[in-house]
């Protein structure tokens, strides 16, 4: 058996380049992450997805992974080597990783590949994202119930369709229950800058926000909102632990099931390449418990947006709504396309300011 | 748009936290540079303090600690940049940039189980009734401690480099080493406790970021503070007190233009974060033309290697 | 204690050897290291130094990726060593190597979707000005108002990142990208796509022009009066006024050079092995190439070498880091200590160290 073994694992390596498949009985799983696993946000959550498969799997798999990889050649690099190595299914966790992965999944057609985020496909690429939005349904709902100046801090990243369509989620459902709700909007043009992304916080305070939201990675925020004794929300983890009074909840990226289930795939010989875009029903978003200082009536009905928005009777862009320039985007009843939301570059209406170009 | 939320009382507090990291490692490197030394290792040696700083504050429980130990850490990571560039003779560019590789590896590596911790809360100053006043009370008498002994390390460097006679051995390594040496000055004595100072400030600012501005520890958070601190030193054209003024606009442009978008105004941000490197230049070819100020300011011997021959 | 004395010439044998102590030292420290962090510093030490060349899987894919992540910094270095033989400081490659990319890759996107042979070498050649015209402000400050030009580079790189920000964010953004931060995929216009030259190895075109200007560079700073224009006015400035060596001149030339250099290398970067802009674009290849610059000893041949060390360290960190998980910062610490020992042995090829008695210096 072991020699035979060995004259297999043998055979493998003389594939070389064209091969990468890998005849040893574990499934080995390779992730890329673009920060460390320490940033307690977006590449902390994969490595918990990672950590997840290990658990429901156990030796049935062997995970490895490289960290703080730049969106360039390098992650190419690294890919390349991973899947040289005999790595069988590759999770690429960042948006700009996409070209690349295109090229090296060319290269390993037994390579199974999964791109988070992206947009391009091809036989052994899938891509998968979550619809974070309908979290910001769910904590846009409670900011407008609980604000009392009003005024909702939103520190962003980039002027991009995703982190457009969580700012007017949550405004949508902040507005429903409070017709005066205003919302304030930073751009730190950075996914992560614990530092710019404090001071945007404190700059959203001094101007009267008295809950923050973030689509960035950090929780400085959520550190800031902590000490200046005001609302927050968890962003892409929990973040209790940096806010216990301040966070209300949050909106966590859970990776691990649908990592568990591409992972058997692989195994069962079932993968295919899908397009995979999961809110809250599947689990892929996950509301966090929500803390006390949310009244227990409030609590009730945000579990009911939630429960509505897994169970597909209500959708968080529902017409009708006109875009911020008055001229109409979804009529009474309509609800918005995937298509629109994939895309989205414009705010509805009672938003101010522009998006930057 | 609505600019009346923008209270100047609230922006010059908050610009003053976020100046006070730069603040801190630039009047450091300053001295540093005055001896005649660049190092460009800024960078490392405060994300080195930020880590020593946290793991001590959040093991002692005292921010106080935690304060002596990144300046510890700071001034023993830049004894490597001391040895190396003294002893071994070594180009200070590169042994500066490679001090922040090897900083900010090594800090990620001691930070590994302390990230997702608060660290305990840093004292602010609050005099009964004088804190309170309206203005004045804000701006003047209750910032955290730190912003305070920021400022007394200025009027600190200040005067220990106009008004004593170590100063004066320090400008004089700086200004023309092999002089200095002749005089009988050890110039490479002086410039590693110049260096070991940087390093201690350094760390000190970096801290500052880990336990009062963002407070908690991240791998990577000082996100290039350290490469504004140098900055700052060319901006300030060496001179203590300007290090105040520069590190509060610097500061302040980070602080107004996310202020400014809170507002609801649409302005160019990248655009906007050339500023203060443009303004650096512009401050950088004004004082060189004239010759004979520059002389006075910016240190002759700045980046050239001594080696005593005799 | 311990007396540095000047040796009367540079150690031939030093030269040489001090490299190889330096890596040795390294592996030792580094062991340690990893040994601390649990894990088995030998295969550690094996997986970065000797996997990348010799591991039967992934060396032939490796060895020539070294060449392709070391050749910017080879390139960026080698202009640099012009200058810093002179002592001219030119540390804002890193803003040059910005600007090349942008000038360059929005002159190729600006024809898209032309096709034509002309485009691409139009684009190295504006990738070259953009960072030539970079590296001229610091130059003209210098000699106009005797402005640091190692300060002024240096606050250029900021105002080049910034600038690149502005430029994915504003007119360079891709009109496919879902409105990401990022210009359109060079991959996707063949004109002006740096592409593979060998299948399967990711050699580029950058790849051969570095080797070219390795060459180059050895000529003219060995052979031409060129070279002993930018060595004397380094040794004696004063000397090569003498000699009729006009010092701004010399000041352009070298900053020009390197300038130059580090945009093409940003061309060939963003067209090439990144694809496109973005702000992810810079990684501090024009920092790296400093450091690349003095472990090879301003010398083009050490320059290749320590290039490839480098690159070394780079690929065979990433190995070890999902071969035996050991976190990505200790990769960075390993690099750190491998350039302190070899900035620090450097010192033996000019000097010996004497076991001097005590006396008064």
């Amino acid at each position: 058996m072991k020699l035979f073994k060995t004259i297999l694992v043998g055979a493998a390596l003389a594939v070389g380049l064209a091969g990468g498949a890998n005849a040893a009985d574990k499934l080995k799983v390779g992730f890329i992450y673009v920060g460390p696993t320490g940033d307690f946000g977006w590449s902390y959550e994969h490595d918990q997805g990672r950590l997840a498969i290990e658990e429901a799997l156990g030796d049935k798999v062997e995970t490895t992974y490289v960290e703080s990889v730049p969106e360039s050649a390098d992650s190419e690099r690294v890919m390349t080597q991973m899947a040289l190595s005999g790595t069988n299914l590759i999770f690429a966790t960042s948006f700009n990783y996409m070209d690349h992965v295109l090229n090296v999944a060319k290269k390993f057609p037994n390579v199974k590949f999964e791109h988070a985020t992206g947009f391009k496909r091809s036989d052994n690429v899938s891509t998968y994202s979550a619809r974070f939005y309908e979290g910001r349904t769910v904590i846009g709902h409670i900011a407008g119930n609980m604000t009392e100046t009003n005024t909702i801090g939103y520190i962003a990243s980039y002027p991009i369709p995703e982190v457009i369509r969580g700012i007017n989620a949550a405004y949508i459902a902040a507005k429903k229950v409070n017709p005066d709700v205003k919302m304030k909007i930073v751009w730190v043009f950075s996914w992560f800058d614990p530092g710019k992304e404090a001071d945007a916080a404190t700059a959203l305070i001094a101007q009267g926000a008295d809950i923050i939201m973030q689509h960035t990675d950090s929780p400085a925020a959520m550190t800031i909102a902590e000490e200046k004794g005001i609302y927050a929300f968890g962003q892409a983890s929990d973040m209790i632990q940096f806010g216990p009074n301040a966070r209300l909840s949050s909106i966590i990226d859970n990776w691990g099931p649908y990592y568990v289930a591409r992972a058997q795939a692989a195994i069962d010989d079932t993968w295919t390449s899908t397009d995979t875009w999961d809110g809250i029903k599947p689990g892929m978003v996950e509301i966090g418990a929500f803390s006390d200082k949310v009244p227990a009536d409030l609590q009730a009905s945000a579990t009911a947006i939630k429960d509505a928005l897994a169970a597909g009777t209500m959708h968080s862009f529902t017409g009708p709504l006109n875009k911020q320039d008055g001229s109409v985007w979804l009529k009474d009843g309509e609800t918005a396309d995937d298509g629109t939301l994939a895309g989205m570059n414009f705010y509805v209406e009672g938003i101010e300011g522009e998006v930057p170009q | 748009m609505d600019f009346s939320a923008l209270s100047p009382v609230a922006l010059i507090v908050s610009l003053m936290v976020a100046a006070t990291p730069i603040l801190i490692a630039a009047i450091g490197e300053l001295v540093v540079e005055k001896s005649g030394v660049l190092n460009l290792g800024v960078e490392g040696m405060m994300i080195i303090g930020a880590i020593c700083g946290f793991i001590v504050a959040v093991e002692t429980g005292s921010p106080w600690l935690g304060f002596l130990a990144a300046m510890a850490g700071g001034a023993a990571i830049s004894f490597i940049f001391a040895v190396l560039t003294q002893y071994m003779l070594t180009n200070q560019v590169a042994t500066g940039l490679a001090l922040t590789m090897f900083g900010l590896g090594l800090a990620a590596l001691m930070g590994h189980s302390y990230a997702g911790i608060k660290p305990p809360k840093f004292g602010t100053l609050d005099i009964p009734f004088i804190s309170d006043i309206p203005v004045i009370g804000p701006l003047i008498f209750s910032h955290d401690y730190m912003i305070y002994i920021s400022l007394m390390i200025v009027a600190g460097v200040w005067y220990f480099l106009t008004r004593t006679r170590g100063g004066l051995v320090l400008r004089a390594a700086g200004e023309n080493h092999d002089a200095a040496h002749a005089l009988g000055y050890k110039v490479i004595r002086i410039r590693i406790m110049a260096i070991m100072f940087g390093g201690a400030m350094a760390g000190l600012g970096g801290a500052y970021l880990s336990l009062v501005r963002v407070p908690q520890w991240t791998e990577g958070m000082t996100a290039g503070a350290g490469w504004i601190a140098l900055a700052l030193v060319v901006f300030a054209s060496w001179k203590p007190w300007r290090i105040i003024l520069g590190a509060y606009l610097f500061g302040g442009i980070t602080v107004l233009q996310l202020n400014l978008q809170a507002a609801g105004a649409n302005i160019p941000v990248a655009y906007l974060s050339m500023t203060p490197y443009l303004v650096t230049i512009i401050v950088l070819v004004i004082m060189s033309a004239d010759k004979k100020r520059t002389s006075l300011n910016a240190p002759a011997c700045l980046g050239r290697i001594f080696h005593a021959s005799s | 204690m311990f007396k540095l004395e000047r040796r009367p010439s540079p150690s031939n044998a030093m030269v040489v050897l001090t490299p190889v102590l330096a890596v040795v030292l390294t592996m030792i420290a580094g062991g340690i290291l990893f040994a601390i962090l649990g894990k088995n510093p030998f295969e550690a030490i094996r997986i970065i130094f000797w996997d990348p060349l010799f591991n039967e899987v992934v060396a032939s894919y490796t060895r020539p990726q070294l060449l392709v992540k070391a050749a910017p910094l080879i390139t960026i270095a080698l202009g640099l060593s012009f200058g810093y033989r002179a002592n001219i400081w030119n540390i804002g490659a890193e803003g040059q190597f910005i600007m090349g990319a942008i000038a360059g890759g929005a002159v190729g996107l600006a024809f898209y979707p032309t096709e034509s042979v002309l485009i691409f070498p139009l684009m190295v050649l504006a990738g070259a000005i953009g960072g030539f015209l970079w590296a001229m402000i610091p130059a003209f400050l210098k000699i106009k108002f005797n402005a640091n030009e190692i300060l002024v580079s240096l606050m250029l790189v900021y105002v080049a990142i910034n600038f690149l920000g502005a430029m994915v964010t504003g007119p360079l953004r891709s009109p496919v990208g879902m409105n990401f931060p990022v210009s359109r995929n060079f991959n996707e216009y063949p004109s002006a796509y740096n592409g593979e030259l060998v299948a399967n190895t990711g050699l580029h075109m950058g790849v051969l022009v570095t080797l070219a200007a390795v060459i180059v560079a050895y000529i003219l700073l060995k052979h031409h009066i060129f070279g002993f224009q930018v060595r004397t006015a380094g040794q004696s400035p004063r000397a090569a006024k003498f000699s009729g060596v006009n010092p701004n001149i010399t000041v352009a030339i070298c900053l020009g050079i390197s300038g130059g250099l580090a945009g093409m290398a940003g061309l060939f970067e963003v067209t090439g092995p990144a694809g496109k802009l973005s702000t992810n674009f810079p990684l501090g290849y024009g920092f790296t190439a400093i450091i690349v610059a003095f472990l090879g000893r301003l010398n083009p041949i050490g320059i290749m070498l320590a290039g490839l060390l480098m690159a070394l360290t780079y690929i065979g960190g990433e190995l070890a880091q999902f071969q035996l998980s050991v976190p990505a910062a200790s990769i960075q610490v390993f690099q750190g200590m491998l350039l302190f020992f070899m900035l620090a042995v450097d010192i033996l090829v000019n000097f010996r160290i004497r076991l001097a008695k005590k006396e008064v210096a």
